[in-house]
């Protein structure tokens, strides 16, 4: 995917302006930036949810902008942050309807399509719920239910709008490893965060969007540092290892101090 | 109830509702009687019946259960529609203001001393042109959300309340006056199979194109934004609802009146019985709602030696059934 030239205004505010960003195939990207830097915004944009007002995205060499609504769901698939849920619809019914762009407008999930929606379940490691309302799991299965609806879509990348941000300790560590098979799978994920220490358990390359409107692209490893995020944050961080209490490795962790 | 058993029962039931409803009355006809009827109009019988029977049966009871039946499966699906594309199980078919508009549109025919098609054609007229106003009053930048629908829905039925009231203050309180109000109650007294050909179209194309669309109701159901992101045009696929709904709703009331609590409750009865997926939930809708209306207006020709209004029987069934309903169901909802 290339992203060139992005500028995004609400009305008369500047959100951002002249962001250029690569994503490779099969990585997994981590946008980290302060709440109100942009960075929901700029992937509801990449997504096509929202419209630049300057600049390009491209994936695969296509301008998003020209694929109509269904041939943009089938290459791109986008997990909310937030989701209401209004009926209790079973998990099963939920991840078929990310079969939906590669239905027509009267079309009905096939038995192919019910197939593909298993092995999503099964991909996020919970086929065993299928059959029960999604209402009734907890939040944390709820958010793999929804990314396994996006997987079921068979997009080409994956946009992730802060993952975890309702989640606790526990189904925070359960999305990340879910995300983490994902990627090392080798599905293209782009994924915005809060918190720096879930880009940390990846191995991949990190954006952070900094006030006044700057960029640094990078390795996670080069772009989460101490000075980074001090400037970026405007609080005093540190990134300090510790030892893990099961003696395989360091532990890294951001911590303001 | 187990899936096949429940399908098979909601296939037998309108049916059988039908036939019973056929002798079933004031007039008491024997079931053989109301069997060989039926037959009669396919295979040659011998006619030993009076032709007052035949007249009764065929002539007035037929046309008026088959229009129950119409209008209590359209107006259950349009309420499933509804509720599934608002994402919310509390409205009812008419959050646009269809029903107040038709109502007018009604009142307005009375006023003009219009025959019984008459008067069907004007309310039909007045219910599309009631929801179209309300559509355009909710369009902002090529989107309609859900919100500004429902503002615009109670803005236009106010409207069209008001009208109504106009044309009640100026009635004559003779008879126009209460020609009106008799309306207004419901009821399919004046069923007539010229009526039931003028209703039917509408209700089995709106039902047909409701039923077309059923799976992909079940994503919109899920919010524009995230359906948007599956792929689904959402504008275009509540154009489509709103389309067959309004259909659907002005012709039921323009035959029958203000028949309420038909489109709110038998989705949530559906719901209980198939699940909230719009692909099996829309065509139970059709047989509950079928059956359900044609068992009231049973009740509403029999019950008494006058006839009870089917709008009232509606509301003092329906209201305290709803009741019951969320009482039970409270756990589901957030």
């Amino acid at each position: 995917m290339e992203i060139r030239g992005a500028a995004f205004r609400y009305g008369a505010r500047e959100i951002f302006s002249g962001i250029d960003l690569d994503v490779f195939r099969g990585e997994l990207l981590s946008v980290l930036g302060p709440n109100g830097c942009g960075k929901s915004t700029l992937l509801r944009c990449i997504g096509g949810a929202l419209t630049l007002h300057a600049g390009t995205v491209r994936l695969d060499k296509i301008d998003i902008s020209s694929l109509d609504p269904g041939a943009r769901a089938r290459r791109i698939g986008f997990l909310f942050q937030n989701h209401t849920p209004t009926f209790p619809f079973l998990v099963l019914e939920v991840v078929s309807m990310g079969r939906a762009p590669h239905l027509g407008l009267f079309g009905v999930p096939s038995s192919k399509d019910i197939a593909l929606a298993e092995q999503a379940l099964d991909r996020v490691g919970i086929l065993h719920l299928k059959d029960r309302p999604y209402t009734e799991v907890s939040g944390g299965e709820r958010q793999l239910v929804l990314l396994a609806r996006t997987l079921a879509q068979q997009p080409d990348v994956i946009l992730l709008d802060e993952p975890m941000s309702h989640l606790d300790l526990r189904n925070q560590v359960r999305s990340l490893k879910a995300i983490g098979e994902l990627a090392a799978q080798g599905v293209t994920m782009i994924m915005t965060t809060h918190d720096p220490n879930h880009a940390l358990q990846f191995p991949g390359r990190a954006v952070m969007m900094k006030p006044g409107g700057t960029v640094v692209t990078g390795l996670a490893s080069e772009v989460i540092t101490d000075a980074e995020l001090t400037s970026t944050y405007g609080i005093d961080i540190a990134v300090v290892r510790a030892p893990r209490p099961n003696g395989h490795g360091d532990i890294k962790l951001c911590s303001p101090w | 109830m187990t899936r096949p058993r429940c399908t098979v029962f909601l296939i037998l039931l309108p049916p059988a509702l039908l036939y019973a409803s056929l002798f079933v009355g004031r007039f008491a006809v024997s079931p053989i009687d109301v069997a060989r009827i039926l037959f009669a109009q396919i295979f040659p019988i011998a006619h030993d019946w009076p032709k007052s029977v035949e007249t009764i049966v065929l002539q007035i009871r037929l046309p008026r259960a088959l229009m129950a039946m119409c209008v209590g499966a359209g107006l259950s699906i349009s309420g499933a529609a509804y509720q599934g594309m608002f994402r919310n199980p509390l409205v009812s078919t008419d959050i646009l203001g269809v029903t107040a508009a038709s109502g007018f549109g009604a009142a307005v025919a009375l006023l003009l001393s219009a025959n019984a098609l008459g008067l069907q054609l004007t309310a039909f007229a007045f219910g599309l042109a009631g929801v179209a106003l309300t559509y355009r009053l909710a369009r902002i930048y090529q989107t309609t959300p859900v919100l500004m629908l429902v503002l615009s829905g109670v803005v236009v039925a106010a409207f069209f309340s008001a009208l109504l009231s106009g044309a009640k203050y100026v009635a004559d309180p003779e008879s126009r006056l209460p020609a009106i109000t008799y309306w207004l109650l419901g009821s399919l007294n004046a069923a007539s199979i010229k009526g039931l050909a003028m209703a039917l179209p509408p209700i089995i194309l709106g039902s047909l194109g409701l039923l077309l669309v059923r799976w992909k109701l079940n994503v919109l159901a899920m919010g524009d934004e995230e359906a948007r992101s599956l792929g689904v045009e959402t504008e275009r696929l509540k154009g489509i609802v709103i389309v067959c709904t309004t259909l659907i709703t002005a012709a039921a009331v323009s035959v029958c009146g203000m028949v309420g609590w038909v489109g709110l409750v038998i989705p949530h009865v559906g719901r209980m019985l198939v699940g909230p997926n719009h692909r099996l939930l829309l065509p139970a809708t059709l047989s509950i709602g079928a059956s359900y209306l044609l068992f009231i207006d049973d009740i509403a020709r029999t019950a008494t030696a006058g006839e009870i209004p089917l709008g009232i029987l509606t509301a003092i069934i329906g209201a305290p059934f709803f009741a019951y309903l969320l009482r039970r169901t409270s756990a589901t909802w957030h």
